[in-house]
């Protein structure tokens, strides 16, 4: 369709569109003879992020005032769900009473349905558990889905592991975690042939040997993936295997945990379930617990649009908080520097990185590069928005206006064709071409619009190398963790984080169960009448409740009539 | 006629800038024409629990069937990935019978014999074409099947590699086949069978396992903050201009440089 008369954009999109057609031809030349637009040094990048990045704006945060990291700078929306009443605070007595008959017994609890909580109980069964997998929504349903870059391993002559731990330490900004670190990019290798065994479809030579390719702060090319829908590739297997366990591995589904259970010992000996559907109550006894929840996005820190699924409200951070697990680095969230702002219907959605380390340029309303293109993401997404910025704001005011007043820079994808050949595009990023023609833009011959977008929970729940927590019969993995990250993901290092960290929370809460556990003693939700007791010190009101287990997206006009509905059709 | 009783019926008849009208499980609700399909029913008031899992196309949990009154033909679409048609009559999908049978990857022969063994009903496709149309992802979802038939399981595995498992064929195919179950059963076989492995990962692996770079990687922990940050600013980017790498070695600044030979170790 000639751009003149698309019914999507506003002239002075065209306009600028036109520029970025006009100055293409030149760029290519530029790539061809390997220019690129220069990398920031870490002083400038650090002076970008601390004036535009959404971490560094003090207004937006508070100290924590309950819990054992009590202090932590945190984001508003964050603080939020953990200075709030637990679901089972009204009727704690009654609860307390009604957690002394379990439904179910098990070796394993797995909490969450994704690829560290799937990873997990497939590894607990592996070590003779009986496991029981309890899932918010259905299993799979998760970020792990969505991933479409792909999982970092290094596996080329030129790559080692001892310098991925090098790019995820300097991605981290040097907060990471040592130990955590050497353990990740060590098992690296290793779990990327434990997928192809179960078999992924990561894509391949035909002699076996794995793609690679770079993404945003890496040094050498370590990135496989299964074209863009790499977390599918990953999560559908796993899935699969989980299901074909069912005599060791039990599945519940649209059954978030809403509370942990100790017993006088401070040792976790299960989880209260909350079916959604029904509204009932499951207690779920476990000789071991793994918190495998994943992230935060849905709580829409700062009113950023997201890329997370519907359930990512951080609830594991809840549970194992209150449980009396420290959290780390919550405070660095990580904004994907390229979320769709445009059309409407995709506003948030993620645009992968993919698109950026194939050869698509970053640009701003006059068609021209300001920044590298794979700067580390938090980097990344400041640039950005400081291209965006008004200029009385200190930005540069060079971003493109939406119809809807928007702003964002374009990404322009067409260069990769023109680059590597047509169809190379469709080939590559077959997801992203499908959600763009499916809102009537053409991505191999049109540049896209994209903005930061809330994307990752950099921090979490503080474990060890095995996964374990401080508190006995408690281990964690995935996204609900933190401290491998430092405070910034690099991407692919996720995916890997989850498939490492799942199978060795899982490992270990197996061997546990088997070895250390003595018996379920006196359970109690002790932790819970003591976390009340600080909660009231501060005051919270009594509307104020967590987890958050979905976001309400009702619109206020509808919700004022929706008088009496408390949780029922309002789960926040 | 029932479209007339229903248009009266609504509590909010008159048609708001903006806004069209659209039936959800045909009770009429009126929307911003902008929303996608699962957006316009949150707007309209309902807390989704069944329906909604990535909201981006991912995980075909929101599996959507509508008609609209222009056309007899039964449409379909992932509710967060369909933009509300004025008038549409829609009803979810969330979940539609189907039941994974369960199998060992590692036992089974990469045949066709071998998934008919576990899935039966692929032997009675009418080659009615149905799937195909309905599929959200555009696949060859009728193709997929009958190349599972003539056992190119390398085909089944490269057309059905999009499937999100939201089981809209399922729901459609006369000869009640179970596609997504088939194609991830097919696509596992595939490549734990017939794709090589990569033997470049196999070598890294027993390096791992041998403990090649536990040294550097000690040292590398070992390393003060200021002489770790110099080592990661200087470090050459493959395929940059002018890199051209031989090995793996931490050695490209004089100043922090992993020793090789070991002496002073
Ligand atoms: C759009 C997108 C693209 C991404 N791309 C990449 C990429 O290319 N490479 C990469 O490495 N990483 C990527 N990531 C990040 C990565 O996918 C995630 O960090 C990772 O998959 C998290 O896995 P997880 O198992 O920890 O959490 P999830 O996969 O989110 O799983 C958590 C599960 O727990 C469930 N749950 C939540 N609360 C409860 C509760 N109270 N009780 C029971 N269950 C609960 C959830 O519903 C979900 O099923 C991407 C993320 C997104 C959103
Ligand atoms: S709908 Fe069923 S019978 Fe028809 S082509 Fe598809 S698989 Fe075959
Ligand atoms: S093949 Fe079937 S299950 Fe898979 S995406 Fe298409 S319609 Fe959905
Ligand atoms: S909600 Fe996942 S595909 Fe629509």
């Amino acid at each position: 369709m000639e751009l003149r008369e698309h019914p999507l954009y506003s002239p002075e999109m065209i306009e600028s569109i036109k520029k970025v057609e006009a100055t293409r031809p030149r760029r290519a030349e530029e790539a061809r003879r390997g220019y690129r637009f220069e990398k920031m040094s870490l002083e400038e990048a650090d002076k970008l992020l601390h004036q535009f990045h959404p971490d560094y704006i003090m207004e937006q945060k508070r100290e924590l005032r309950v819990g054992p990291s009590k202090g932590e700078l945190l984001n508003h929306e964050v603080a939020d769900i953990f200075e709030a009443h637990s679901r089972l605070a009204k009727k704690l007595d009654e609860f307390s009473e009604f957690i002394k008959e379990p439904e179910i017994t098990t070796d394993v609890l797995v909490i969450g349905g994704g690829g560290a909580g799937n990873a997990a109980a497939l590894m607990a069964s592996e070590h003779g558990a009986d496991v029981v997998i309890a899932t918010k929504l259905r299993l799979g349903d998760a970020n792990t889905m969505m991933a479409q870059g792909g999982i970092q391993a290094a596996v080329t002559p030129v790559d080692s592991p001892a310098i991925h731990y090098l790019d995820v330490m300097g991605g981290g900004h040097f907060k990471n975690d040592p130990d955590l670190v050497e353990a990740l990019v060590k098992d690296a290798p290793f779990v990327i042939q434990w997928l192809e065994r179960l078999g992924v479809m990561f894509d391949k030579d035909p002699d076996g040997t794995m793609w690679v390719q770079h993404g945003g702060g890496t040094s050498r090319m370590r990135m496989h993936s299964c074209r863009d829908y790499s977390g599918a590739g990953i999560m559908r297997v796993l899935r699969d295997e989980v299901r074909n366990r069912p005599d060791k591995i039990r599945e519940i589904e649209f059954s978030p945990a809403v509370e942990l259970i100790l017993n006088e010992r401070g040792e976790c000996i299960g989880a209260v379930l909350f079916n959604i559907e029904t509204e009932e109550y499951h207690v779920v006894y476990a000789k071991a617990v793994v918190l495998a929840t994943g992230g935060f996005g849905r709580l829409h820190i700062q009113g950023f649009p997201t890329t997370n699924h519907y359930g990512a409200t951080g609830d594991g951070l809840v549970l194992g908080y209150r449980a009396g697990v420290p959290i780390r680095y919550l405070g660095a969230v990580q904004y994907h520097p390229t979320g769709a702002i445009f059309p409407e219907q995709i506003v948030g959605l993620l645009i992968t990185e993919k698109v950026r380390g194939s050869g698509a340029d970053v640009l701003n309303v006059d068609g021209e590069k300001f920044v590298f293109p794979l700067e580390p993401r938090d980097v990344e997404a400041a640039a950005i928005i400081r291209e965006c910025a008004p200029v009385e704001k200190g930005g540069r005011g060079k971003g493109v206006r939406t119809p809807t007043g928007n702003y964002g820079v374009w990404l322009d994808a067409p260069l990769i064709d023109l680059l590597y050949g047509e169809g190379t595009i469709e080939r590559k990023l077959p997801a992203m071409v499908r959600m763009y023609r499916r809102f009537g833009i053409d991505m191999t011959k049109e540049p896209i619009l994209v903005y930061p977008t809330l994307h990752y929970q950099n921090g979490g729940l503080r474990i060890k190398p095995d996964g374990s927590t401080n508190v006995p019969g408690l281990y964690a993995g995935g996204e609900v963790t933190g401290g491998v990250h430092g405070t910034n993901r690099l991407m692919g290092n996720s995916l890997l984080d989850v498939v490492v960290y799942g199978r060795r929370s899982g490992t270990s809460a197996a061997l546990y169960a088997k070895e250390q556990f003595r018996d379920f003693g006196k359970p109690t939700l002790q932790h819970i009448y003591e976390y009340e007791k600080e909660l009231a010190e501060i005051g919270v009101p009594e509307d104020k409740i967590s987890p958050v287990i979905l976001p309400n997206y009702v619109p206020e006009h509808v919700r004022k009539k929706q008088l009496t509905s408390y949780y029922q059709g309002n789960l926040y | 006629m029932a479209e007339q009783s229903r248009k009266s019926g609504s509590i909010n008849p008159e048609k708001p800038k903006d806004m069209v009208p659209i039936y959800i499980m045909g009770k009429r609700y009126f929307v911003p024409k902008t929303l996608t399909i699962m957006k316009a029913i949150e707007y309209a008031g309902y807390q989704l629990k069944r329906g909604a899992g990535c909201r981006a196309g991912f995980c075909g949990a929101c599996g959507t069937v509508y008609r609209t009154p222009d056309s007899y033909k039964i449409k379909v679409g992932l509710a967060c990935q369909t933009v509300v048609e004025p008038e549409m009559y829609i009803a979810q999908l969330p979940f539609y019978p189907a039941v994974k049978k369960t199998y060992n990857i590692e036992e089974m022969e990469p045949t066709a014999e071998a998934v008919l063994g576990i899935y039966p009903e692929v032997a009675r496709c009418v080659a009615c074409n149905t799937c195909t149309k309905v599929c959200p992802q555009e696949l060859e979802v009728m193709d997929y099947i009958q190349e599972t038939l003539h056992g190119n399981l390398d085909k089944v595995a490269d057309l059905s590699f999009d499937c999100v498992m939201c089981g809209l064929c399922v729901s459609r195919c006369p000869a009640e086949i179970q596609h997504p179950f088939v194609a991830i059963l097919v696509r596992r076989l595939y490549n734990h069978h017939l794709v090589p492995r990569s033997q470049q990962l196999a070598k890294r692996v027993k390096e791992v396992e041998e403990g090649k770079y536990d040294a550097e990687i000690k040292w590398l922990k070992s390393l003060p903050l200021e002489k770790l940050k110099k080592l990661y600013s200087t470090r050459p980017r493959e395929g940059d201009p002018g890199v051209e790498l031989k090995d793996n070695k931490i050695d490209w600044n004089d100043e922090v440089k992993f020793d090789y030979s070991g002496t002073n170790r």
